[in-house]
């Protein structure tokens, strides 16, 4: 892999590069002492320390409300193709987000792909950052407290400078349109990058050995945990929304007022939601409350292993911070395994 | 040509990229078979299209009415016999019921077929049980219709279809012509019958079983129907000794893309809309929720 340093203080000019000849330049901001995701027009406003965004980056890529076609009687179904080619970067992307945009291609690829997902892929730019754990991060156990490719560039924080890999072509035309601004990188460089890398490691305080995680899952399916669970949930599906693989959505036909046109959209969903498994007559395949936070659970920790080889959690902690009555998915897991935890 | 026309061809060169097009198809029939449950008749509005639509039994569709909405259906037609799609809909959410306010002639979207449908290349050869109840038939149909049109490759062919009474059996006429027929067995049931005119047995669908033999060993069973009839259908097949991957079940869940994004019709690990709707016995013992 191509491999260069940026010194730190000619960061802001290469935002401005990149703003100028491969799109909008989105990055996390502060807002009342939290982090969103946003378009920049200063890029004194970015902030590239930061724990995380509330919401995760596939408000990007399936947006919360997002018009899959509008409907006439006379032109009939046209899908709708508005901003699906607007080019963008999001500039400082955490390893577990990329990890998660990785695990969502492979839900929106296969035998359909979805063209307005795929679109917005090819159009938006990725150049992820690193950053150091905090108490509720867990992307190590999930494996995802590191990538080697999802990204266009990786800046890794060395002090001084970034040590800056290049993952595609679009990366290195990034590089090359600033090429005056980046330097070779050194041995010490190199040095000084696994030193911090031993440090981040050791900074994790949360852990959940995921080996054997679905068998133990498969032993515990009728254990009193998801019945405790239940009674605590509120099934208000915040965690849904802010986690950055849930890709459940709902299809929703909405007709213009005084009209017969309108469209035809798809809003986020959440499998805590009663009427997720509702079907027309009535049934509802997941009643209690408890069978749909086991659900949730065993989806992503179990069926996702079964059927893609690795559960589709990333570990960026934030189902803990968004959670109102403070349940966390380390503590319940860890207690499926018997352990004991330590968090 | 006419608009509807023009529309099907931009549409279907949106649908090559885009599998949530829905492609213009008009009603051609609408048949009252019973209160809330009509079989409708629909063409693609393009005749290209019409001819090239290809299914297997045990597949469905997804059905939009302009304005109201999408909705899963299975297939009652079987592709033994294509040109038209024939979907059995029964009365009961929001988009069945704009379906229901609409005549023949007019306009609705049809994308798929979706789902892996039955495996009819590995039933060849064998026995047929289908067991349906209620509006387990629907799916049913088209499986039944593919076996007899294809009547050499399969062996004995055994159909059991159990309704509450006899007002709410479906293909009545249909069903009640193969009672007679020598190449197969069509034991029609319902669990009472206040008109007195029910030539056929009245008793549940389960006890069916005494009247037909069945041997496990060269037979598929394929099951449909509300949950009451997996529970005593099943019961019986492995009381026969029905190896559990010879036992086909088709399910219902509420999909909303049919292409195995949504989530919604998920059930244990598996997306019934991709994985399924057909699944065999041994799939539903090891997907929790399943049935």
């Amino acid at each position: 892999m191509k491999i260069l340093k940026l010194r730190k203080d000619k960061l802001d000019h290469f935002a401005a590069v990149i703003r100028q000849k491969f799109g909008e330049v989105h990055a996390p901001v502060e807002q009342n002492g939290k982090y969103v995701f946003q378009r920049i027009t200063d890029w004194a406003d970015a902030r590239l320390r930061y724990s995380r965004t509330i919401l995760p980056l596939k408000k990007y890529f399936l947006p919360p409300r997002d018009t899959l076609f509008h409907y006439s009687p006379g032109k009939g179904y046209v899908a709708n193709t508005r901003d699906l080619e607007k080019r963008m970067v999001l500039f400082g992307v955490h390893a577990c987000d990329v990890y998660a945009l990785g695990i969502l291609d492979l839900v929106f690829n296969g035998k359909y792909n979805d063209p307005y997902y795929q679109t917005r892929r090819k159009n938006i730019a990725i150049i992820g950052i690193d950053c150091m754990p905090d108490e509720h991060c867990f992307c190590r156990s999930m494996r995802a407290d590191f990538v080697e490719e999802g990204f266009d560039l990786f800046l890794h924080d060395l002090g001084e400078c970034y040590q800056t890999a290049v993952g595609t072509a679009l990366g290195d035309n990034m590089v090359l349109a600033a090429a005056e601004l980046f330097e070779p990188i050194t041995r010490e460089d190199f040095d000084e990058y696994k030193r911090l890398s031993a440090n981040k490691r050791k900074a994790f305080r949360l852990d959940v050995e995921i080996r054997d995680l679905p068998e133990m899952l498969d032993m515990e399916y009728e254990s009193e945990i998801w019945a405790e669970l239940g009674d605590k949930c509120l099934s208000c599906g915040s965690c849904s929304m802010v986690c950055p693989t849930c890709y459940c959505y709902d299809v929703v036909d909405t007709v213009e007022l005084g009209s017969t046109a309108g469209s035809r959209d798809r809003v986020w969903d959440s499998c805590l939601f009663s009427t997720h498994a509702l079907v027309a007559g009535g049934e509802n395949f997941r009643e209690e409350r408890s069978s749909r936070i086991k659900f949730r659970y065993y989806h992503k920790q179990r069926g996702f292993v079964a059927e893609h080889g690795r559960p589709s959690c990333v570990g960026c902690g934030r189902c803990i911070t968004a959670c109102p009555v403070g349940i966390d998915i380390v503590e319940v897991l860890n207690r499926v395994r018997g352990v004991q935890y330590a968090g | 040509m006419p608009v509807e026309v023009e529309q099907a061809r931009t549409r279907a060169q949106s649908a090559a990229d885009n599998p949530y097009q829905p492609l213009p198809a008009r009603i051609v029939r609408i048949y009252r078979m019973v209160p809330d449950n009509y079989l409708f008749t629909f063409r693609f509005a393009d005749d290209a299209q019409a001819a090239a639509f290809r299914h297997k039994p045990g597949q469905f569709v997804m059905l939009s009415v302009p304005g109201a909405g999408e909705a899963p259906i299975s297939i009652s037609s079987s592709p033994s016999r294509p040109g038209v799609l024939e979907l059995c809909v029964r009365r009961t959410g929001r988009v069945t019921n704009a379906l229901y306010r609409l005549k023949t002639n007019d306009l609705v979207g049809i994308r798929g077929p979706y789902g892996n449908g039955f495996p009819v290349e590995r039933l060849a050869g064998n026995d047929l049980l289908l067991a349906a109840g209620g509006l387990g038939m629907a799916p049913l149909r088209s499986l039944l219709w593919y076996a007899l049109d294809n009547r050499e490759k399969f062996e004995n062919i055994i159909l059991m279809y159990g309704s509450k009474t006899p007002a709410d059996v479906l293909f009545r006429e249909e069903l009640q012509s193969l009672v007679d027929r020598a190449d197969m067995r069509c034991l029609l049931t319902v669990d009472r019958d206040p008109t007195g005119a029910w030539k056929n047995h009245i008793a549940l669908l389960p006890q069916m079983f005494d009247y037909a033999e069945v041997n496990p060993q060269r037979t598929f069973a394929a099951v449909c129907g509300p949950p009451i009839v997996y529970k005593f259908v099943l019961q019986r097949l492995l009381a026969l000794g029905f190896p559990k991957d010879r036992i086909l079940m088709s399910l219902e869940r509420r999909m909303k893309c049919g292409v195995g994004k949504c989530g919604h019709c998920s059930v244990g690990y598996k997306y019934t809309c991709i994985h399924g709707p057909i699944f065999t016995y041994w799939d539903a013992i090891n997907l929790p929720e399943m049935i």
